[in-house]
């Protein structure tokens, strides 16, 4: 196999569904950093998302990406109001009761997509799409533009943490909770905040999924995996880590069948998980452990 | 005879109730009494019923296994093997805070459905395990003698999850169940108490996992197969959840009761939506599992204790 090939089969397909995995691993990292709790719901909030994108396809006839907006708006509506429904009565009580509910809105969300959608695997388009070649690394425009719309996704979030007054006072939530309600931080805003862009994002990951495989009511629960391996690679609540973290167990995921049965790559994101749990469950960026 | 058919599937429904409250009651060890999050309740349920099924099981060319062992032998395999899964998984993860085992666990089950589905040499992929041994099944062919079966296996199912609950039970009013609610409810003052925190844990989590694989086993062999379709890994997992949480996490009776009510209603509203038309019939098995997932925020809002509350046992 030249370097071409091993390029072309296993790095770009993997930097494409990592990509995906960073989008999804952000949106875990900043409930994990903000809200201090795994959210189980994130993966159904993905499906969730992609198949508004689809709703608006079937509606309008447009092109998908007019669904993506949508998408996005949607689910972050969805997020907060699960938020304020099923799990800020739960915040004086202990946090793992959060996890169990989001447990049961995961199961309510995909219900929910499977009452409105079936069972069956859907696509936003259909027929088969010829890579073209660039300079001998071949790139499908949705893989190409995927991989923009995620770099720009995330260079979004990244300069509103580090430049916005709100993003500013997210990021003081996530270091330390009572000094910046001390300070004067509306904690409820926050947290919506929060809640609205880990939704947008979940349900941007989602879309993009869709766009490069298919659609499926399970799809987002088998992102759950990838995404919280990659946002505890990274180190939790660090947004550069979920980044990394995402693109390297999409990466290691593509390059594993090159050596374990294609079904299994999978297991990938869990022996990662595993690993960076028991060497070193800060990250790779020294994130919290809860 | 009607009565015959109407005694045959309650019967039915009580072998189902007797392994789901085995199921109910491995959880209460983790979560209820131990503070651990299992999220792959299924896995382990599976790893449990595979282990009984190759042990027992007859000679077949395309996988291992002829060892047809009596179901008893099958059983205590399961236990053994669901406990080994649970070890290493406790290892990695129970010194850290349960969100991390909760993941961890759904990743656990997510790997043995994959296994179950795909190592013919080992499971028999999609085709699964057939003709097992049911203890006590009778002859077979009429329908009393169908029924009869049923109750010599609901007797065995009764029996054991009678032990279950006695040894459970033992456990708690023993020293051991009160270290365990103290790591619960103040880790900290334990660990400084001398208490060996991770390793009440892990023996929690193992006799837990174990139960479960028992419940599998049990499951599997009153059905004579298993196969990777026969259990749905989420809903499952979420089933034995909301039952434990509703009849009372921490109090076994509880458990056992959240089995029954949880159980009644989930099979009555089958034979609900069996009776609708064929277009509703996808978005009506939906419904219903959307139903559980609102059930449960519905108790961890207004009796988040459950219909049992914890009692600390006398003396």
């Amino acid at each position: 196999m030249t370097l071409l090939d091993f390029v072309n089969f296993h790095i770009v397909p993997g930097l494409v569904l990592g990509s995906i995995y960073a989008l999804g691993a952000i949106g875990v990292t900043l409930v994990f950093g903000v809200m201090r709790f795994a959210h189980l719901a994130h993966g159904d909030l993905a499906t969730l998302g992609a198949f508004i994108a689809l709703a608006v396809v079937w509606g309008t006839g447009l092109n998908p990406w007019f669904g993506l907006p949508a998408a996005m708006a949607f689910a972050a509506g969805v997020a907060i109001g699960a938020d304020r429904l099923f799990y800020a009565h739960l915040r004086r009580r202990p946090l793992i009761l959060t996890v169990i509910a989001s447990l049961g809105v995961a199961l309510m969300l995909r219900s929910l997509v499977q009452m409105g959608f079936g069972v069956d695997s859907q696509s936003y388009v259909r027929g088969i799409v010829r890579p073209d070649d660039y300079f001998g690394v071949r790139l499908r425009d949705r893989e190409l533009l995927t991989l923009l719309a995620a770099g720009l996704l995330v260079l979004a979030l990244t300069q509103f943490l580090a430049r916005t007054r709100l993003g500013k006072a997210m990021r003081a939530m996530s270091d330390n909770p009572d000094l910046a309600r001390l300070s004067g931080v509306d904690t409820g805003l926050v947290t919506a905040l929060t809640w609205g862009i880990v939704g947008a994002l979940a349900a941007a990951a989602g879309f993009f999924l869709g766009l490069n495989t298919e659609l499926r009511s399970m799809m987002g629960w088998q992102l759950l995996l990838p995404m919280f391996a990659a946002a505890i690679l990274g180190g939790v609540g660090r947004v550069e880590g979920a980044l990394v973290g995402g693109l390297v167990v999409g990466v290691l995921e593509e390059c594993a069948v090159l050596v374990i049965p294609a079904q299994y790559k999978s297991a990938m994101a869990f022996a990662v998980l595993l690993l960076m749990l028991s060497v070193r469950p800060t990250g790779l960026f020294r994130g919290k452990v809860l | 005879m009607e009565w015959i058919g109407l005694a045959t599937y309650a019967s039915q429904l009580a072998v189902f109730m007797g392994v789901y409250a085995i199921l109910a009651l491995g959880l209460n060890i983790q979560w209820g009494f131990a503070g651990l999050f299992n999220a792959g309740v299924a896995g382990f349920f599976a790893v449990g019923a595979y282990a009984s099924a190759i042990f027992t099981s007859a000679a077949d060319p395309s996988r291992i296994g002829g060892f047809e062992l009596p179901a008893p032998v099958g059983w205590l395999a399961a236990m053994a093997f669901a406990g080994l899964v649970a070890w290493p998984v406790g290892r990695v993860c129970l010194r850290l805070r349960s969100d991390y085992l909760a993941i961890a666990t759904i990743g656990v089950a997510e790997i043995i459905r994959l296994v179950a589905r795909s190592e013919g040499w080992l499971t028999g992929a999609a085709s699964g395990i057939a003709n097992l041994p049911r203890p006590l099944a009778g002859p077979g062919g009429s329908a009393a003698a169908a029924l009869e079966g049923n109750l010599g296996y609901l007797a065995i199912v009764l029996a054991l999850l009678l032990a279950a609950y006695l040894a459970v039970e033992r456990q708690l009013r023993a020293p051991w169940g009160r270290m365990m609610r103290g790591i619960r409810d103040n880790e900290t003052a334990a660990r400084a108490m001398g208490k060996d925190v991770e390793a009440r844990r892990m023996e929690a989590f193992v006799f837990g996992a174990a139960l479960m694989g028992l419940g599998g086993a049990l499951f599997a062999h009153f059905n004579r197969s298993i196969t990777p379709e026969a259990i749905d890994p989420m809903v499952a997992t979420f089933l034995v959840w909301i039952m434990l949480i509703l009849g009372g996490s921490g109090n076994n009776r509880g458990a056992i009761l959240g089995v029954v009510v949880v159980w009644s209603i989930w099979s009555m509203s089958e034979m609900l939506t069996d009776r609708l038309p064929a277009e509703y019939a996808i978005q009506a098995k939906y419904f219903r599992v959307f139903l559980i997932g609102l059930a449960l925020q519905l108790v961890l809002r207004f009796r988040p204790e459950g219909l049992l509350p914890e009692r600390p046992p006398k003396g």
